[in-house]
């Protein structure tokens, strides 16, 4: 008897719980045993990794001091912002200075013409964030103009296939840091203006960005397009489509599904490469700010290089998520993007 | 009645790597108006490649197809094909499949309303317009395959091909669709070819059985008129004589004229023979 209530206490008060999530995220089908694993599991590997971490984290002792815990980390995390918000903080103060100097100049003399000169104060870990982030997309974006319309055209075209198809094999193994070098080289000999719309380094590492990111892309949107059912190049043939209907139409939405396999995959290369490549080149970014904490080596770098390390996996874990999401969304066959 | 199809001569021979396989050799047949035939043979027998050169879909070595006074040099609506698995596009929907056919065939000659109208009417004439925004995952094999037969006669071709269609369905919704198809029949009178190995869906739906010999080198083995009342019905068919004599008629011709030896250790040639020939007509 008294074994029966305490069950049905446990239900009633687990219920309204359940009922809660199943509101929160406008689903229902939360059930005790899916809850447990997809929160109650996670959560306890979390733990249980921060406790090996900072049980390891005292006993290695290195020349800046002990490595630093989860503690020590999160406090940094902490600090990393308040430099963002105090360096926006000048930033604002030089504007407004410059402002009033300008004013107070043009008042005197009508003729004046006003200078502005933008602040130059140190990049901060939320600025570093943004230019690794603007790199990896705009880096990610060129390749997939160049790479998707070249899948589908070697996916198509068995000739161009067999002519092409070395040159992607052997390039496709080399790490673009191999390749960096050589961009930075020709980027200084080439892009020479007075007024550069973006950054010399900037330029590097969206270029080593879009090479990596460009056979992974290539290769499988030619292999989704070549693989394309024979039935529906039949039905297009008795159809007559045009050849730019038949890409349209038929070619396009059947490799869409691999096209995003392999915008996915370039994708996380991509963010894992501009991180070495910044931090090889000492380009604007999360590899320059983790390179310049290790140089610094203050007591706070280690702890510093650790929020870097972190941000930059949950950076390339949502990139990975949306990606995905954005496959779902794009893509018909639902049952070849579920993971 | 006139002859709107005539295959003549045809022979089709594929390059394998173990040299040339005759499939087809002087194959021969007229088709009328309106007329409803079935190509019937056992597996291999090089059906379907016979169907594909009207299609447009292979070119035979020799030979040619002059469909209305022309000649057939590659494939075109106007010879619309129903194909064994459907071949709908997943990712769109029943209308939208049928949609693309309409737009590609009739998108200069027909307005929007006109467009929509003669889309649904299509669909309805397969009974499916109650699913006609489902797509291909989300609905059945058969009604998949009704709306393969929808966007082919959308497309109000001259001469309709069927790569056995019913072939993947099971016996009992095989059945419903052949009435569909009869029904169909009755209404439009379209001129049909229909690939089959089911005895009885041939003698039930056909005008003329072709039964064709086995290959390699096949051919029009013998011409089967099938005279039957229209419409006809499968119950009352089940116990008429004449049906059953034609019924008959084709098991001789398979079973004993046209006998299949299979051997249970495959013979390597004819099997890498056959691939390669469905591959090409694939």
């Amino acid at each position: 008897m008294s074994e029966a209530s305490t069950v049905g206490q446990v239900e009633s008060s687990k219920q309204p719980l359940l009922s809660l999530l199943n509101d929160l995220v406008g689903k229902t089908g939360f059930t005790p045993k899916s809850v447990f694993q997809t929160f109650v599991l996670p959560l306890i590997g979390v733990c249980a990794f921060l406790l090996i971490w900072s049980a390891a984290a005292q006993k290695i002792d290195t020349s800046l001091g002990k490595f630093p815990g989860p503690a020590v980390v999160w406090e940094q995390f902490g600090s990393l912002y308040d430099e963002h918000v105090t360096e926006r903080e000048k930033a604002e103060a030089f504007y407004e200075r410059q402002e009033k100097r300008n004013a107070a100049r043009m008042e005197k003399d009508p003729d004046y013409i006003p200078k502005t000169r933008a602040y130059t104060g140190k990049e901060t870990f939320l600025d570093q964030i943004g230019t690794s982030l603007v790199t990896v997309m705009s880096g990610f974006l060129l390749a997939a103009m160049v790479a998707i319309p070249l899948g589908i055209a070697i996916g198509l075209n068995k000739t161009l296939s067999a002519a092409v198809n070395p040159v992607i094999q052997i390039f496709k193994p080399v790490s673009p840091l191999a390749w960096l070098p050589l961009v930075t080289m020709v980027v200084s000999a080439v892009y020479v203006s007075p007024d550069p719309l973006v950054a010399k380094s900037f330029l590097n590492s969206m270029i080593t960005v879009m090479l990596c990111c460009l056979w992974p892309m290539v290769i499988n949107t030619s292999v989704g397009v070549s693989s394309l059912d024979n039935d529906l190049v039949n039905v297009s043939r008795v159809l007559k489509l045009s050849a730019i209907k038949h890409v349209q139409k038929i070619v396009l939405p059947a490799s869409v599904p691999m096209i995003f396999t392999g915008m996915r995959l370039s994708l996380g290369v991509a963010w894992m490469v501009l991180i070495a490549a910044e931090m090889l080149a000492q380009n604007p970014g999360l590899g320059k700010f983790v390179w310049d904490e290790f140089q610094n080596g203050s007591s706070n770098s280690l702890a510093r290089i650790m929020v870097a390390v972190i941000v930059i996996g949950v950076i390339g874990f949502g990139l990975d998520r949306t990606m995905l999401s954005i496959q779902r969304y794009a893509s018909w066959d639902k049952s070849k993007s579920s993971h | 009645m006139s002859t709107l199809l005539d295959i003549s001569h045809i022979d089709m021979v594929f390059e394998t790597p173990k040299g040339p396989f005759t499939a087809l050799q002087g194959v021969d047949l007229k088709i009328a108006e309106g007329e409803f035939v079935s190509l019937i043979g056992h597996s291999g027998c090089g059906k379907s490649t016979v169907l594909n050169i009207v299609a447009g879909l292979l070119q035979a070595t020799s030979g040619g197809v002059i469909l209305n006074g022309k000649e057939v040099s590659e494939p075109g609506p106007e010879r619309a094909v129903v194909f064994q698995n459907h071949s709908l596009l997943p990712w769109l929907t029943a209308y939208q499949n049928v949609e693309l056919a309409v737009k590609q065939v009739f998108g200069r000659t027909k307005s929007k309303s006109e467009i929509k109208e003669w889309i649904e009417y299509n669909l309805q004439l397969v009974h499916m317009d109650h699913a006609m925004h489902k797509r291909p995952d989300e609905i059945s094999g058969g009604m998949k395959q009704r709306v393969g037969i929808a966007r082919a006669l959308a497309m109000q071709p001259e001469i309709l091909l069927m790569d056995e269609p019913f072939g993947a369905l099971d016996a009992l919704t095989r059945a419903h669709m052949q009435d569909s198809l009869m029904e169909i029949q009755q209404e439009l009178n379209n001129t049909v070819i229909m690939i089959t190995h089911d005895v009885d869906e041939a003698v039930l739906l056909s005008d003329r059985i072709v039964m064709m010999s086995n290959g390699p080198a096949a051919t029009v083995g013998e011409i089967l008129e099938i005279n039957l009342e229209r419409p006809r019905g499968r119950l009352e068919l089940a116990q008429d004589p004449e049906y059953t004599r034609l019924r008959s008629e084709v098991l001789k011709f398979l079973y004993e004229k046209q006998r299949k030896v299979e051997s249970l250790i495959k013979n390597k040639d004819s099997t890498v023979s056959k691939r390669s020939q469905q591959n090409v007509a694939a």
